[in-house]
């Protein structure tokens, strides 16, 4: 009966998508119908070819298929995604890169939000939505909730992906930053986000174990605020029904508070509890030994859930947003540095006693490098929002260079330390391809960083000393060009940092293909080992 | 009193202190006596059901210990 629904569902989907692509006032639009078409299409006809195949029970077992796509697909997408940045990296030191040819399509301003969504949302998110999949199964000793419907999260999030990627390109943006898809996308996000929640709610519910363990509280934090900012921030009436264009329902400082109100808590709950969940699950397995210290970890949710939320105004200090809401996301934002630092301190004294593992586990060194850049980064930004730092700091590379750090020191790394746990997990392994190629890859990666965040502190703070420098009537010394070419030698040694970090990245992707395809499988348990 | 200003009244007194004893709550129950063997087990969670859900009703045949256990 299901499969009836699903087919006829599937074929309106379909004609729905042909009519609009017929009436479509834009190319974003027009293209976005015919994806649309294609994969309802595709589905229709899996669904159909698989209506006569026995369905299996699998209770007894995690569902792990949903996992290992997503796997692949953070994989892949984080590859585009690096590689997206370095392109961009390069387009701001050689501005000839803006081939003449492609100009309104490839463009910086076109590919920077491609970048940014790319690395955040489809590397990022597909990271999340697989790892909590593993994590909540394991620690609430229960499969899955809901039984497709996870596979239904991760095509549907991966077709959002794929959306708002088209749409950048062909110019459909509501020129929010980090929340660029237009109306469309928002509203299919928002479909598949509720049935996110509810696999991953289900699941909690049906748990085994008596507790709900530290890292779901973190990933649930996540999915429930996501859906929260995703749906105010995107308040918008679309122009026509068969067209991209929409326009906000907020104006003036008003969007502008809400739009940064979105921005801080993507990075607080996307960027950062998401990835905490990540933490207090990877880390303990990786070291062999439960985490430092558990009441601590509680009173690390909670102060960050409680402080988080209030910090937004921080970016828009000096502007129409009245005094008393920039000073409140300073205090806050200030306030924020210490559950930063409770939890690095937590992820980093979990290690105690097996530091050992640093020399023989380059899984386990990167995973200390991402928590130390955890807490490096979350003292940087607290010092950033303080409004006489920002004066300095605000409009330059500086704030590049601190969010790089973060992301791919902080999220880039525990992302892939997880990867690396995951993938002989999941393919049944003995054990990774190469640890020598995990070992290339930190080092290429941490390299990577390092170019890229010191260069940044320079050309930021450089930057931000030429354009406040007057002379001694009281003119600007420098234009804003001469800051431009000032800026040229760090602008080349951050496309260097980022084309370590892609190598990085390809080295990974070949290590796990190699390990699901020709690593040793894993031998069968042997069922009671004689004592000796 | 227009709703902005009755908003903003009621979040920076009764609200601000709900969530402020809210929070004071939760750091007590954490550090409330006797708590740690809970705390421990609850730690222990991530190493007991790797490869397989747990069975429904009664203990685990793979020899992990349930919550129950641990605690007695």
């Amino acid at each position: 009966m299901w499969d009836y629904v699903k087919i006829a569902v599937l074929g309106v989907i379909a004609v729905c998508a042909a009519i609009a692509a017929n009436y479509a006032r834009d190319m974003a639009y027009l293209v976005h119908a015919l994806i649309v078409m294609l994969v309802a299409a595709g589905f229709f006809i899996y669904t159909l070819r698989q209506m006569d195949k026995p369905r299996l029970a699998h209770d007894g077992e995690y569902l792990d298929g949903v996992i290992r796509a997503g796997v692949i697909a953070t994989a892949f997408w984080g590859v585009v995604g690096f590689a997206a940045g370095t392109f961009i990296a390069s387009q701001l030191a050689f501005p000839s890169l803006n081939f003449e040819w492609a100009q309104g399509y490839a463009n910086f301003g076109r590919l920077r939000p491609l970048h940014t969504s790319a690395v955040i949302f489809a590397f990022g998110g597909n990271a999340l939505i697989a790892t909590s999949f593993y994590v909540v199964q394991r620690t609430s000793a229960a499969r899955l909730w809901g039984g497709n419907a996870a596979w239904f999260v991760f095509w549907g999030y991966n077709l959002f992906i794929i959306l708002a990627a088209t749409g950048y390109l062909l110019g459909a943006t509501q020129s929010k930053e980090y929340a660029e898809p237009e109306w469309y996308v928002d509203w299919w996000l928002t479909v598949v986000w509720v049935v996110y929640l509810a696999v991953f709610f289900g699941t909690i519910l049906k748990r085994k174990e008596k507790h709900i363990y530290v890292a779901n509280w973190f990933y649930l934090s996540f999915i429930v605020t996501i859906a929260m900012l995703h749906v105010v921030n995107n308040l918008s009436i679309p122009v026509s029904l068969f067209g991209a264009k929409s326009v906000q329902v907020f104006a003036g400082v008003q969007d502008a508070m809400t739009q940064w109100w979105y921005g801080h808590n993507a990075v607080g709950f996307f960027l950062t509890a998401g990835f905490l969940g990540m933490m207090y699950y990877f880390v303990p397995k990786q070291a062999e030994r439960p985490v430092y210290s558990y009441k601590l970890s509680i009173i690390h949710f909670w102060a960050l859930i409680f402080l988080y939320i209030w910090a937004g105004p921080h970016h828009l200090h000096y502007t129409a947003l009245p005094d008393w809401a920039s000073t409140l996301g300073m205090v806050f934002s200030v306030m924020l540095w210490m559950p930063s630092w409770g939890g690095m301190i937590n992820g980093l004294m979990t290690l105690s006693g097996a530091w050992d593992k640093l020399r023989t586990d380059p899984v386990i060194r990167m995973m200390v490098v991402s928590v130390g850049f955890y807490g490096m980064s979350t003292f940087e930004g607290p010092m950033m929002s303080i409004k006489a730092v920002n004066s300095l700091s605000h409009y330059t590379d500086w704030t590049i260079g601190h969010v790089h750090s973060g992301a791919l020191g902080w999220n880039g790394m525990i992302t892939f330390g997880a990867l690396y746990f995951l993938a002989p997990r999941l393919w049944n392994k003995e054990r990774l391809y190469s640890l020598t190629l995990v070992s290339w890859h930190f080092w290429l990666a941490t390299i990577g960083i390092v170019l890229y965040a010191a260069s940044m502190w320079v050309t930021g703070i450089m930057e931000g000393l030429m354009w406040r420098e007057v002379d001694a009537q009281g003119f600007l010394v420098n234009s804003f060009a001469d800051t431009v070419s000032a800026k040229y030698p760090m602008y080349v040694v951050r496309a260097i940092g980022g084309g370590l970090y892609v190598a990085g990245g390809v080295i990974m992707c070949y290590n796990l293909w190699k390990t699901a395809t020709s690593a040793p499988a894993k031998k069968a348990a042997a069922v009671a080992a004689p004592a000796e | 009193m227009d709703t902005y200003s009755a908003l903003r009244a009621f979040a920076d007194s009764w609200a601000l202190l709900a969530l402020t004893m809210f929070f004071i709550g939760v750091v007590v129950w954490v550090f409330r006596p006797g708590s740690t063997p809970q705390h421990r087990d609850s730690a222990n969670i991530p190493f007991r059901h790797e490869d397989k859900p747990a069975r429904t009703g009664g203990p685990d045949a793979s020899g992990a210990t349930s919550s129950k256990e641990a605690r007695t």
